[in-house]
């Protein structure tokens, strides 16, 4: 093929990708959206397969990684998205080190001549720099949300924080900058020890500025490695003077950003605040200034009989949830109630759950016709005029605290789930969530706290609407 | 002006307009599938299976071609898993066939 033929290919290419992305406007054209995107990514390695020499180790590469990401996609549970998401990052990451390395290595393989010129060093030292931040701060990621905490302290999912470590990071982002520069001036002898350097700094940067981010602030986390996978694809795009690659990882880099701003609005936290860490309380802490206020406890049985005398219910789904595994038994409870005459909605909060829309997965898995799911600013105002509010696992995200100046919440966007006639609330204890603060819903007249574990609570309420 | 324009220049502007375009398509996205976009965005980023592919094709097999072929393979799971799991979740979404559900 020519050199105008591969180019036209990739533009046809960059096209389907984006078509894949605009499907994601609804649900009716998303699954077409998602099959441009698989003839896009067909289109562009059949084109790039057309201009290389031999193929078998090629073939090998794709047959092997293909059978790993098609047993992975076809077993991993929907309460694992959030994993599986950021490890899928830090495989992208690595793929641009690697890639940048080879370059480096030998440039006219790429067609690019030697001495590389400087835009070409600049754009590698930044393919490479973002990709190994990517990759390392993925690999933290996936051990904070997988829980691997025991066994590694740095997969901690409480914030990992020591003195000086700020100053720390500052000093290594510094002295990386420096080797890249050092690169950038280099002659293709004296190339590799700087490129060495910086790469390796950038290793280690990734895995410090993410051990201090607490488990639940991962949504923002997971958006911004999501977004640096696609800014280090295009990094790699400018280098091998790719136009596809440039626009595939900006599409991908704008939508990390625009997530991670979505979350950080949720939160009303500033992204800078949530990067630099250090908030969170570790799980099962005691919340602070927690006097011995009493609270009303209840049986399924009692939030049953509530829930049954409704006219509507409005469940509240919360990470809680996704930890038990009772989307499906939520399913059945709502069933049960819809069958007696409920209205059933599910209210759901930007940041609930570990990533951006995992109750929407969670709940669509348990086959939840999505159009009685809604999102917080469409369901908010109809809290007053619900019967029952049933907060399952939620806890910061409806902490009427957050309307009150001076709370550590204060100004973070709430379900307005203390607006409803009665509360239940189902948690597994009183610990605090993750803001480690007392949650002032739990004490109100009106609402009934359902203690234990959210599959087994939700289970007795079926069995008691029976 | 004279002389021609260094790639990097159109390479910029490619860039520029693809951020803008990218900026509106993932506003429209719908807030209910914003974990499929998670999950095909990541699939997408990994066309950079192209760059590794022109490094583990080249003339010479050598530690360049040899990582290349490392980073196909780690590029091929993203595509591969990234597309898959992202059908899956989108079947989920599919409207099933109502016998007596009534709710919203």
């Amino acid at each position: 093929m020519s050199a105008n033929q591969v180019a036209l290919a990739y533009l046809i290419a960059s096209v389907l990708f984006i078509l894949a992305l605009k499907g994601l406007s609804s649900p009716e054209s998303s699954r077409r959206g998602n099959l441009f995107g698989i003839v896009g990514m067909v289109i562009a390695v059949a084109t790039t397969l057309t201009l290389t020499h031999s193929w078998w180790l090629i073939v090998a590469g794709i047959a092997i990684g293909g059978i790993i990401g098609a047993t992975v996609a076809r077993r991993v549970e929907m309460t694992q998205m959030p994993e599986l998401v950021a490890a899928m990052h830090s495989l992208v990451g690595m793929a641009a080190v690697l890639i940048a390395i080879a370059v480096v290595h030998n440039p006219e393989a790429f067609h690019i001549p030697v001495p590389m010129p400087r835009g070409n060093r600049l754009e590698l030292f930044i393919g490479t720099f973002v990709g190994a931040l990517t990759f390392s701060g993925s690999v933290i990621a996936f051990g904070k949300l997988a829980g691997l905490g025991k066994h590694f302290r740095l997969f901690s999912s409480a914030p990992v924080v020591f003195k000086g470590q700020h100053w720390l990071n500052l000093v290594l982002a510094i002295v990386m900058v420096v080797f890249g520069l050092i690169f950038f001036g280099s002659s293709p002898e004296s190339q590799w020890p700087p490129f060495i350097a910086m790469t390796a700094i950038a290793f280690i940067l990734g895995v410090l500025i993410i051990i201090p981010i607490g488990g639940a602030d991962m949504p923002v986390v997971i958006s911004m490695l999501n977004s640096y996978s696609g800014w280090a694809a295009a990094g790699i795009g400018f280098s091998l003077n790719n136009t596809m690659l440039i626009i595939a990882g900006s599409l991908v880099g704008s939508s990390g950003a625009i997530l991670s701003y979505i979350m950080c609005k949720a939160m009303n936290r500033s992204f800078f605040s949530v990067i630099l860490g250090g908030f969170g309380a570790a799980e099962g802490t005691a919340a602070q200034g927690a006097e011995q206020k009493s609270v009303r406890s209840g049986s399924a049985e009692d939030a049953a009989f509530l829930m049954a005398n409704a006219e509507s219910v409005i469940i509240v789904p919360g990470y809680g949830l996704a930890v038990a595994r009772a989307q499906h038994a939520v399913k059945e409870m709502a069933q049960k109630l819809i069958e007696k005459g409920v209205q059933v909605r599910y209210a759901i909060h930007p940041v609930a759950g570990r990533m951006p829309g995992h109750m929407n997965v969670l709940l669509a898995e348990a086959e939840v016709p999505y159009e009685q799911v809604f999102e917080m600013d469409d369901i908010n105002s109809e809290f007053g005029t619900s019967d029952v509010a049933l907060i399952l696992g939620a806890n910061d995200v409806v902490n009427p605290a957050a309307k009150t100046p001076g709370s550590a919440i204060f100004g973070m966007p709430i379900l307005e789930a203390y607006k409803a006639r009665t509360v239940l609330v189902n948690k597994r204890s009183m610990a605090a969530g993750y803001a480690g603060l007392d949650n002032e819903l739990f004490y109100m007249d009106k609402t009934m706290m359902v203690f234990g574990d959210a599959k087994k609570v939700v289970e007795d309420i079926v069995k008691a609407l029976a | 002006m004279s002389g021609t324009i260094d790639p990097t220049i159109i390479n910029l502007t490619v860039f520029v307009l693809a951020v803008f375009v990218g900026y509106h398509v993932i506003w429209n996205v719908t807030p209910a599938l914003h974990t499929p976009l998670m999950s095909v965005t990541n699939a997408i980023s990994s066309v950079i299976i192209v760059g590794a592919i022109l490094a583990a094709g080249a003339e010479t097999l050598d530690f360049g071609s040899g990582l290349g072929g490392v980073a196909v393979a780690l590029a091929a799971v993203n595509v591969f898993g990234g597309f898959l799991v992202t059908q899956r979740m989108l079947q989920m979404f599919k409207k099933k066939e109502r016998k007596k559900e009534g709710g919203a």
